[in-house]
């Protein structure tokens, strides 16, 4: 018998809500907002760099990203259920919600694993 | 109710109303719902950002020139400044609803509702804070 | 004060018609008055045809619940000063089957109640010579909350999720679950984690949070699931160990 992941997938969804919660609102204050509109120094290229380069900046950076990629997933699949009442489709929205977080995920994994 | 009682679900007689696609129009409370859910999109959108962000500085300073160029175009401006009003309405809603899901016990009694919701805020300060520490300080 | 207030209330009569119509009824304005006693004034004295279901009329027997004005409220307390301007719509409660007027089918949550086993669970009952169980006051007050439920199904006219989805066992039934879960004197919360975890249990809620505002008991269902989704979730972890627990 299939064990259900639901209980898993609705745990990525609370971490990765509050990785979201907790960091996203400065993260994008500063990246896109302040920076580019010039409202505060932004970081040069080889300062950031550096920073991210850092081993425990990449592990940190990982989980930023793809924590709330699912938290988005599983969220949204079931808005898309209830909300648009798309039942008979509900398949093919959960392989495109989590096939999405697992992409940008994976290609965030494989920049930061790569950076040199 | 006899054990042997049987009820037919589907009974010919009984009115069923259907629920309307609109179902989330209906109130302020439905709406406002449908809304918190959304701003998951908003979560989405700045991974995505951060993502391109991370394969231009993998790539070179110029591609990371060219991707702050894009970050500063008005139109990415107007979407990033939409996504932080609905990323801090998730932070927030998430933060209100957090006692409700973490009931935390301290010898026996319940930790009170405005004490977790205080922690949690703390935190999203001191967090904020750290991050814009670090990625000021040059 | 206005002498009369206009009551629309949703007419369903099998035998005569397919779908619900309204009928409006002028009813005196008391100010002691809740929609409940409104709907026997009609009764006794405009409209003996009308039928609703009601009982102690003083919130603790869970019969009278219906939509007033779109919100699903105990109509014996909810009263007509606090209903705004006229005319107040009472329609019975919704995603219910309407078997006549304002009398709806409540096989479905009856169905679901008795699912999750809402009685002390033991593998072996307490010998009468051992005396009783004994609970502390820390104890009680861990379920003491969800045992304040009167059944009056408000929360699941409350729940989209409910109305998009008849399987979902719904908030009432998830908190009757956790007030036996959360008593000390209780041991079958493992036989409820299978019927909760289920496709149709707890997993189908978006904490919407509806069932809580309508709550005429202040029982917090949704509190109960979220706090249940995380002892779900728990235990999901755990029987991944080699020597988890299952």
């Amino acid at each position: 018998m299939a064990r259900p992941l639901t209980p898993f997938l609705w745990t990525l969804f609370s971490v990765g809500g509050t990785v979201a919660a907790l960091l996203y609102p400065v993260h994008l204050f500063l990246t896109g907002l302040a920076f580019p509109a010039g409202w505060l120094p932004a970081p040069g290229y080889a300062t950031l760099h550096d920073l991210v380069a850092h081993p425990l900046a990449r592990l940190y950076l990982f989980v930023l990203v793809s924590l709330p990629l699912f938290h988005w997933a599983h969220r949204f699949r079931y808005t898309l259920y209830d909300g648009l009442q798309l039942k008979h489709l509900t398949a093919l929205i959960a392989v495109l919600c989590y096939g999405t977080a697992f992409i940008g995920s994976a290609m965030a994994g494989y920049t930061l694993w790569t950076l040199r | 109710m006899s054990a042997g009682a049987h009820y037919t679900p589907y009974h010919p007689k009984w009115y069923r109303r259907r629920v309307s696609v609109w179902w989330w129009l209906e109130s302020r409370s439905y709406t406002g719902f449908v809304l918190r859910e959304l701003s998951s999109v908003a979560v989405a959108f700045f991974a995505v950002v951060l993502v391109a962000l991370l394969r231009a500085l993998a790539r070179g300073p110029e591609a990371y020139a060219r991707f702050q160029a894009l970050l500063a175009s008005p139109l990415v401006l107007a979407l990033s400044a939409v996504a932080f009003l609905f990323v801090v309405f998730h932070a927030v809603t998430w933060f209100n609803l957090a006692p409700t899901a973490m009931v935390v016990r301290l010898r026996g009694k319940r930790v009170p509702d405005a004490v977790i919701v205080g922690s949690n805020y703390l935190a999203w300060a001191l967090l904020s804070a750290a991050v814009a520490f670090i990625l000021l300080k040059g | 004060m206005p002498q009369t207030v206009a009551l629309s209330v949703a007419r369903y009569r099998p035998e005569e018609e397919a779908e619900p119509v309204f009928q409006d009824y002028e009813v005196p304005f008391r100010k002691d008055w809740v929609v409940l006693d409104a709907l026997n004034y009609i009764k006794d004295r405009l409209d003996g045809s009308l039928s609703f279901r009601w009982s102690c009329r003083m919130g603790v027997c869970g019969s009278c619940g219906m939509m007033v004005n779109g919100q699903p409220k105990l109509t014996c307390a909810a009263f007509l000063s606090d209903q705004g301007q006229g005319p107040i719509r009472v329609e019975p409660l919704r995603f219910f089957p309407v078997i006549r007027d304002l009398v709806v089918d409540i096989t479905d949550f009856m169905r679901k109640l008795k699912k999750v086993k809402p009685w002390i669970v033991r593998e072996r009952d307490k010998p009468l010579a051992e005396g009783e169980h004994l609970q502390t006051p820390d104890q009680l007050d861990a379920f003491k909350q969800f045992s304040m439920c009167i059944n009056c199904m408000l929360c699941y006219s409350a729940c989209p999720i409910y109305g998009l989805e008849p399987g979902f066992i719904g908030p009432a039934a998830i908190a009757l679950a956790q007030r036996y879960n959360m008593d000390s004197r209780d041991q079958g919360a493992r036989e409820r984690l299978e019927i909760l975890s289920e496709h149709d249990g707890i997993w189908q809620c978006t904490f919407v949070g509806e069932c809580t505002k309508a709550c005429p008991k202040h029982v917090d269902p949704a509190g109960a699931i979220q706090q249940y989704k995380l002892t779900s979730a728990a235990h999901w972890f755990k029987t991944l160990l080699p020597l988890g627990s299952r």
